[in-house]
């Protein structure tokens, strides 16, 4: 199977602002590429241009057998495209909107009308349907402008932050019928800003920062990369540091790293859950008087701390500073 | 061929969404609607009454001015479609389409003379009202008003650049009042190109709105006996005039508005 997707040294510049400075890709058919980054990484503009809706300073891209700069048109006809921000018309209803574009897609009266109400069925909007769009909440926007990408059944889609405003039920709807798609076999560029979405749904994430390629591989290389799922522990006092650090050597799947002013342990393992109750029991078992625990994920904050060096986003949050200096701590003892 | 069938398929999906759109939202309508109204009314009673013309009524040759500078304020309207087509990002959508790419604008400077048919029909049934009539044909009659549509819809075409150009719906409203209200203003829209000062004058006499009015003028019959001929050759053939210029705004605003169509994007 070849590349369906590909880019060679993309740039596009807004006067001072690189939004992306040399980006290559390839993304194999009927595979889902995941382009993760942080705010004003480039992701829109990357995905806009491979959409044929702007055009690089410099480089090239081919996208499902057609040159974008020079075949547009022959692009426009294999791919749809979800932006990031929904792109319906308030005052036609989710019916309209959808039979629209299947018309726009020369579906044909008949057809375009069935592959609407068809859709409406598997985003859950069949009632919602006869309603004007400028009635539907935020997710359902959300679920109809992505409905509207696959009106044709594009062999390429392009995604733009699918998930991002959604509550944690639709987001995993959605990711169901994300993963369904590709099972049918359509090729899927997503962006995204949650590392746990990317993992979810992508078999080859790229991280991009300031519009540059800056790691590339499966979920689980970049997991192991950042240092995977972790257990921290910290003990109430100092004398039980010891035997709270021989237990979690048990359950580690690497090497412990333990902060003895803070009385924390902490232990990369695998197995999420189970094995936080596991060692729960036995830290228990053994008396150890704990102060706190938790269950730590690599959160895009940690690749892009392992990475880059820097915060994910410049004006973090206290949550994410916190985590920062864990993580900081972690890779200097 | 095919291209071309395609592109007019494609804009009739766009037009009906446009229809859609004056149905669901009719207070814009409402307003579409009262300001000819309005307008008529406010220069029969204020100005038709003061000023007198050789041998007829005010009343009646303002009308056709009235008319003219209307539909060309039509034009706004496709400018703010579009611009706000920009702004909700639909445009976006669009573009990701394997449709004709003229289509979008085609599709809406088609629709938007939905706008001025209907403003037509009012502002000509108030000037019944108030006392105006076409003393020609009715056949002469209907081709002033295909005349008046004709070039409000090729004006549009340079709205619609503006739309693209600046996607923001005030800058367009100033823009369209700046341009148009002058260029309908140094005309003989409201009074007769003869009684403006010389600079004035020869700019009246070679613009398309006095051209417009002026054939639109005879076609009503609304035109005095006993007013001295036009000396000016537009004035003298208004009817071609008009045309001229109406198919030179196509020719150079139609192909820029496309052009500039495969960039919009979405500002910010
Ligand atoms: N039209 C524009 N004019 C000026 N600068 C722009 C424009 N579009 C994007 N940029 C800049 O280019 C950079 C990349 O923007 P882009 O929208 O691609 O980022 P992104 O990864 O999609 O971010 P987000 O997660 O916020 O959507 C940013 O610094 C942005 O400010
Ligand atoms: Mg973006």
């Amino acid at each position: 199977m070849g590349n369906v997707i590909e880019a060679f040294g993309l740039v596009k510049r807004y006067g001072e602002v690189v939004a992306l400075d040399g980006l290559d890709l390839a993304v194999q058919e009927g595979s889902v590429f995941g382009l993760l980054g942080p705010n004003g990484a480039g992701k829109t503009t990357a995905v806009s241009i491979l959409a044929t809706l702007l055009i690089p300073d410099s480089g090239s891209a081919r996208v499902a057998g057609a040159d974008v700069l020079k075949e547009p048109a022959r692009v426009r006809e294999r791919i749809g495209l979800s932006g990031q921000y929904a792109a319906l018309d308030e005052h036609l209803t989710g019916l309209e909107n959808l039979d629209m574009i299947g018309r726009l897609y020369r579906l044909g009266r008949s057809r375009s009308r069935a592959r609407a109400r068809e859709l409406l069925e598997v985003f859950d909007l069949s009632e919602a349907g006869s309603r004007p769009v400028k009635t539907y909440s935020g997710g359902m926007r959300r679920r109809l402008d992505l409905a509207g990408a696959l009106v044709a059944s594009p062999p390429v889609l392009f995604l733009d932050e699918p998930t991002t405003g959604l509550d944690p039920r639709s987001r995993l709807d959605l990711w169901g019928v994300i993963r369904e798609l590709v099972a049918r076999g359509s090729t899927l560029l997503l962006t995204t800003q949650y590392l746990e979405e990317a993992d979810h749904l992508a078999d080859r994430i790229m991280v991009i920062d300031q519009g540059r390629d800056i790691a590339q591989g499966t979920p689980d290389e970049l997991k192991t990369l950042v240092g995977g799922e972790r257990i921290e522990v910290t003990v109430v006092s100092s004398s039980d540091l010891p035997r709270a650090q021989e237990v979690m050597q048990r359950f580690a799947v690497g090497e412990l790293a333990s902060e003895v002013r803070n009385r924390r342990v902490t232990a990369p393992i695998s197995g999420g859950a189970a094995v936080l109750t596991k060692a729960l029991r036995a830290l228990d078992a053994e008396g150890v008087n704990l102060h706190d625990v938790g269950l730590r994920r690599p959160t895009l904050n940690d690749v892009f701390l392992t990475l880059t060096g820097h915060a994910a986003e410049p004006n973090g949050t206290r949550g994410t500073s916190e985590d920062q200096s864990s993580v900081r701590g972690k890779a200097t003892s | 061929m095919m291209a071309v069938v395609h592109m007019f398929a494609d804009a009739a999906v766009i037009a009906k969404r446009n229809m859609i759109k004056i149905k669901r939202v009719p207070e814009v309508l409402v307003f579409v609607l009262l300001s000819p109204i309005m307008f008529v009314l406010l220069f029969a009673y204020v100005f038709g009454g003061s000023i007198s013309i050789p041998g007829g009524s005010y009343r009646e040759f303002l009308i056709a001015g009235i008319f003219a500078q209307t539909v060309v304020f039509g034009s706004t309207f496709t400018g703010v479609g579009i611009a706000d087509d920009i702004q909700k990002g639909i445009i976006d959508r669009f573009r990701s389409l394997p449709m004709s790419q003229a289509a979008v604008l085609i599709g809406r400077t088609a629709s938007d003379v939905v706008y001025n048919v209907l403003t037509l029909l009012i502002m000509a049934l108030t000037g019944l009202v108030v006392g105006w009539r076409i003393h020609s044909s009715l056949w002469e009659g209907l081709v002033g008003f295909g005349l008046l549509l004709a070039f409000a819809y090729a004006f549009s075409w340079t709205m619609a650049l503006v739309g693209l150009l600046v996607p923001s719906v005030e800058v367009i409203n100033n823009a369209s009042f700046m341009v148009i209200f002058p260029v309908t203003f140094i005309a003989n829209t409201f009074v007769p190109a003869e009684n403006l000062p010389t600079v004035l004058r020869t700019f009246a006499e070679w613009n398309p709105i006095s051209s417009l009015t002026q054939a639109v003028r005879e076609l009503f019959g609304n035109i005095p006996p006993g007013t001295p001929d036009p000396t000016a050759w537009p004035l003298q053939n208004p009817v071609i005039y008009t045309l001229i210029w109406a198919a030179l705004i196509i020719a150079v605003f139609a192909p820029l508005a496309s052009l500039r169509y495969q960039k919009a994007v979405k500002q910010g």
